[in-house]
């Protein structure tokens, strides 16, 4: 009897080619491709074959509220719509870290410029603002002083969107080397790491950061893996900085990418997941 | 073979291709993504959203 795993996708990156020639190399496994811009859900009548469903979805509001339908009709899913929950919203992960106890790098949160410019004078000048829901470092800002701080926050009023009133304020971590460490966990197993390193405060590699293996530490392993522990466990990647009084973590992340850092680490990351992918599919 | 549809560049794509799958020219450097396998389609691939990425 083969395993039927469901693999929710729109566009097809090297990440996700990874995964399917991996897949595709296992035996008694059928795979179902589900585009996300295709797929009609009809809420009470949905049923699937599927014995697990792997996201892989491009778009956060996509892949959310897939995952919340095909878990409502009975299929488990990886990761879950909890973590993706939690995930997808920065602000939503700092609480989840906050309620484990991990160790993060200092947030504040308002929602009027008043008290946006407040908080930041008193976390003191440099502050990253953020989206608190947001990949790939875009429209971060990074910001010096009083005079940058009352135009950002202007800007994100009058011209942002509304969820660019909440205002996320996070403090500026001077990166060690130029670079943060990016970890990788799938399920209780941290796999590999890598160091990503930018002459630029922005270190994302979509961005332009250049990664190198990160030889995996007993410190990494066990912030890693307490991470993703609060945020529901699953496939997840983690963005950590290092700091003089040791890791903090920056960000979790849900649907990652791995595609800069097989050859890097030299670890099989696909497999990996393939492999955990398959154990939850075959667990009752 | 197919052709980009940008710069009508000639492109040999492997027999493994899926629909969905993003692919580069390599005369012309743009981004494509394949819409059809039997027989290959490209069109322009989509441009980045809001919400792309993690």
């Amino acid at each position: 009897m083969s395993t039927n795993i469901g693999f929710l996708h729109s566009l097809i990156r090297k990440d996700e080619k990874y995964l399917l020639d991996e897949f595709a190399s296992r035996k008694g496994v059928e795979l179902h491709m589900i585009d996300d811009r295709e797929i009609v859900f009809d809420i009470e009548n949905d049923a699937f074959n599927f014995d697990v469903v792997i996201e892989r979805s491009i778009n956060h509001s996509r892949a959310l509220h897939a995952l919340k339908l095909f878990e409502s009709a009975g299929v488990r899913c990886l990761n879950s719509s909890k973590t993706a929950t939690i995930c997808g919203d920065k602000l939503l992960t700092n609480i989840a870290l906050k309620e484990h106890g991990v160790p993060q790098a200092d947030v504040k949160v308002a929602f009027t410029e008043q008290s946006a410019l407040k908080a930041i004078e008193e976390m003191g000048y440099p502050v990253v603002l953020k989206p608190a829901v947001g990949s790939w470092g875009r429209l971060l800002a990074k910001i010096n002083d009083r005079d940058a701080a009352e135009a950002i926050l202007e800007h994100k009023t009058v011209l942002g969107s509304y969820h660019h009133s909440i205002f996320y304020i996070q403090r500026y971590i001077e990166k060690t080397h130029q670079r943060d460490i990016r970890s990788f966990v799938v399920g209780d197993e941290c796999i590999a790491a890598i160091y990503r390193t930018a002459p630029h405060w922005i270190t994302n590699t979509a961005r332009g950061g250049v990664a190198t293996n990160c030889p995996l530490t007993d410190e990494i392993r066990e912030i890693s893996l307490a991470a993703s522990k609060a945020v529901g466990g699953g496939i997840i990647a983690l963005d950590l900085f290092e700091t003089p009084n040791g890791l903090l973590v920056n960000e979790v992340n849900y649907t990652m990418e791995f595609k800069n850092s097989i050859d890097t680490t030299g670890v099989n990351i696909p497999r990996h997941i393939v492999d955990y992918v398959l154990s939850r599919a075959n667990r009752d | 073979m197919t052709e980009c549809p940008l710069c009508s560049g000639e492109l040999t794509l492997p027999d493994n291709t899926v629909k969905g799958e993003l692919i580069e020219c390599d005369e012309c450097g743009s981004e494509l993504e394949v819409v059809g396998v039997t027989p290959f389609q490209l069109n322009e691939a989509p441009q980045e959203e809001e919400d792309w990425g993690e």
